[in-house]
């Protein structure tokens, strides 16, 4: 192979799509690594302190593409303290540097200073799009940087970030020339906009195809805007507050009618049920839809709306749909392929919303289905199997039973031989999450069968070492794990800390895992970064010198080249 | 019985002596640790022993506690933070319970023994709010309410209602989306009273 010429090589990378077989043919020898890393236009870095920002953009220096991953999964849930790490600004100032031809950065999981979102407005003339997802630390002034000067800027896509409201005036940066966005969701965002300046860009930007708006946005700015936009593939709406006898729901149900191509929807914050009929005309055509943000729309007007989604992939949707919800779906959804049903009532005050029953007729009526997140009151060892049996093609599994440790209520038996039915059946299980009262058996059945698994979340699980020990010898392509309230202890931490080079990183809380144990792994381990995060309000009266014996609250264990980091926190020890 | 039981089992004399509510020989509830005190970092985890962590679970405390007894823990269920605060729960539902529950007003006659109660969700305006009134008070009525301003010819009643802030309003006055959303309670007047009412209104 090495007598083609590089020119033809690179055309033969071309065709890999992953990032794993690009990495994978750069390791071949030095020639192939050579034109590899010239012609990667997509990079990903899946922790950014694995690996300095200096040395991926020396290594990609026609990199077009960056993707970021900061702060553990755990920080979604506040297992993180704030100000951890994770900042976007050196990727910044680095690409800035090294990598003037970026067009699009992606960042999950990190701090986003405006300061930063200014240098990237002013250091990349060909940039084209900013998806930022899960990210903190920015103002809609950061926005409005971008929105000034990022001439020709195609994408701007804000998911579920905390963004401080500085006022309305960003949007109008988007000067009058800019008529190239094509994707643009601020619905994150809490603050007011000028829904005039929104609706003359939405009018000039010809090849807008995905919009979503956010809750402070009126039916009757949305029924203008719909009525400028009818080639709409994607759609968040506002809040969707109208009297359904309103002029402007008139006009939004004739906009409706005129957007032939739309396919998903979000938003409806705060539909009320009757105002659902308007979307009945879309609701044939619609793949993906999101329903979890509508609380105030109950099981039975869910049940009619969801009666029209024949051609529905991706749900959505709140636990008051119900079972009898569910069936429904499994009844008309027969193209489902990822359901996400999430819990309308977190401190569990309420009587039970979904349970087994619905997720049993989910699986025998969506035979497609690969992809569930599930929150639950119970779950039954019969229903798992059933399910694994109905549904052999799941590549991720998350479920949630809403009571941590609970046992399967027919049998008051651990619910181990139910994921043990589906880490057997799925083959190609690359996610899991489980939940329920869990013995050391299931982690047994889990390093045995699932073979594929990459990612692992464990909470409230196991009796003793031996299950972490199962995962660690037996999950060969584990990538990431993370474990909370578990009794898994030095010993299982120490039974394999090769391992730890194959993976991501790992995560344990409130575990049985000592300063002594993560000391041990930190010094086996020399490219390993083992983090012990204090809490806060504990580390002013934590002792100077604690014991080895100290049990560690928060350990985070990632691979790196990059050595230990120097944005570290006080209370985060580097061992 | 089973409390004096205990009693004896945490061999803590004190407890005899200690103030509490409740009949003496009755255990109070013992609160749970709420999980922000440094003691319980790890989920309502009672003693710190790695055997007895293998055989309780957290939260198995909760079996006989009402559900909103029930303690947080910290990052539990495992939500988005962003999820969690896009909207509130409990406020939703409560909305939702008076949606279904109707909304019940009582209805007093003065003179009548006893009082009534209607829900005013089920009429569609005041034409059959009076006439519903009519029908249940007839038993004490010599003449009928009449339609109008809720002012009669004859014996001189009126139908008036106590609105959220506590002032009594005569009924009829503002439209009906706006009455049933204020009416707190209603009340039927007879005699002089409501003459008094009619000049203050021509006033």
């Amino acid at each position: 192979m090495t007598y083609f010429p590089e020119e033809v090589v690179e055309h033969i990378f071309d065709f890999l799509s992953s990032h794993r077989d690009r990495n994978i043919v750069s390791t071949v020898c030095k020639a192939w690594y050579r034109v590899e890393r010239l012609s990667r236009r997509i990079v990903f870095v899946g922790n950014c302190y694995a690996v300095r920002p200096g040395r991926v953009m020396a290594r990609f220096p026609g990199m077009k593409c960056l993707s970021v991953k900061g702060k553990p999964h755990f920080a979604d849930f506040n297992l993180v303290p704030h100000d951890w790490g994770g900042f976007a600004l050196p990727w910044i100032e680095a690409a800035a540097r090294g990598c003037p031809g970026l067009e699009e950065l992606r960042l999950k999981r990190m701090v986003v200073s405006d300061e930063s979102l200014e240098l990237l407005a002013r250091s990349f003339p060909n940039f084209k799009a900013l998806v930022l997802v899960s990210c903190e630390g920015f103002t809609t002034d950061g926005l409005a940087a971008i929105a000034t000067h990022c001439r020709g800027l195609r994408e701007l896509d804000l998911q579920e970030n905390e963004v401080e409201d500085h006022g309305r005036q960003w949007l109008s940066c988007f000067p009058d020339s800019c008529t190239s966005l094509e994707s643009l969701n601020f619905a994150c965002l809490k603050g007011e906009v000028n829904a005039g300046a929104l609706e003359r860009l939405v009018a000039r930007c010809v090849n807008l195809r995905s919009l979503k708006l956010n809750r402070a946005i009126s039916v009757e700015s949305l029924a203008r805007i719909l009525a400028r936009t009818p080639h709409l593939v994607e759609l968040g709406t506002g809040s969707f507050t109208v009297e359904h006898r309103a002029e402007a729901y008139q006009r939004l149900i004739h906009a409706f009618r005129k957007c032939k191509s739309l396919k998903s929807l979000s938003g409806f914050w705060d539909v009320a049920p009757r105002c659902l009929q308007s979307i009945y005309s879309i609701c044939p055509n619609l793949t993906v839809l999101n329903l979890s943000y509508a609380p105030a729309i109950q099981g039975a007007d869910l049940v009619k709306l969801i009666r029209h989604c024949f051609k529905l992939q991706k749900l959505w949707v709140l636990d008051c749909i119900g079972d009898k919800g569910l069936a429904v779906v499994a009844s008309t959804c027969q193209e489902l392929q990822e359901l996400r049903v999430f819990p309308s009532d977190i401190y569990g005050t309420g009587t039970a919303a979904v349970t087994e029953e619905g997720l049993v007729a989910i699986s025998s009526g969506c035979s497609k289905l690969n992809s569930l997140l599930y929150f639950c009151h119970q779950m039954t060892n019969a229903a798992l199997i059933t399910v694994a049996k109905n549904c052999p093609h799941f590549t991720r599994f998350r479920l949630c039973i809403l009571d941590p440790g609970k046992p399967d209520p027919d049998t008051n038996q651990p619910l181990d031989e139910g994921f043990g039915a589906i880490v057997r059946s799925c083959k190609d299980l690359r996610r899991l999450s489980l939940s329920g009262l869990l013995t050391d058996k299931v982690f047994l059945y889990i390093g045995e069968y699932a073979a594929r698994l990459e990612m692992l979340s464990i909470a409230f699980a196991g009796d003793s070492d031996k299950g972490m020990v199962y995962v660690l010898n037996g999950c060969k392509n584990l990538r990431k794990l993370e474990i909370r309230d578990s009794p898994f202890g030095d010993a299982a931490l120490l039974v394999n800390v090769g391992k730890y080079e194959t993976m991501r990183s790992l995560w344990m809380s409130s575990c049985d895992v000592t300063l002594g144990g993560c000391k041990a792994l930190a010094a086996k381990m020399p490219r390993l970064n083992v983090e012990v995060i204090n809490d806060r309000d504990e580390s002013d009266e934590m002792e100077e010198n604690p014991s080895d014996m100290h049990k560690v609250e928060k350990m985070y264990v990632y691979r790196t080249l990059a050595g230990a980091r120097n944005d570290a926190p006080e209370f985060v020890e580097i061992l | 019985m089973e409390a004096a039981a205990s009693y004896v089992k945490d061999g803590d004399d004190l407890r005899d002596t200690e103030l509490r509510l409740g009949l003496p020989g009755t255990e109070a509830p013992e609160k749970p640790a709420a999980p922000s005190t440094r003691g319980s970092k790890r989920a309502l985890q009672e003693d710190g022993d790695m055997e007895s962590r293998a055989k309780s679970r957290p939260l198995e405390v909760d079996c006989g506690e009402a559900p909103a007894a029930k303690t947080q823990i910290v990052g539990w269920p495992p939500i988005r933070s962003y999820r969690r605060n896009s909207f509130p729960p409990r406020k939703v539902e409560a909305e939702a319970e008076a949606e279904a529950a109707g909304l019940y007003v009582k209805v007093s006659m003065d003179g009548a023994p006893y009082l009534r109660k209607i829900d005013l969700k089920v009429y569609k305006g005041y034409k059959e709010l009076r006439e519903a009134i009519d029908n249940m008070f007839k038993c004490f009525t010599q003449g009928e309410v009449s339609r109008k301003e809720g002012c009669s010819s004859g014996s001189e009643s009126a139908i008036t209602y106590e609105d959220k802030d506590g002032d009594l309003m005569l009924v009829g006055d503002v439209p009906w989306e706006m009455f049933i959303s204020s009416c707190r309670r209603l009340r039927i007047m007879k005699g002089c009273e409501v003459r008094g009412l009619r000049t203050r209104q021509y006033s």
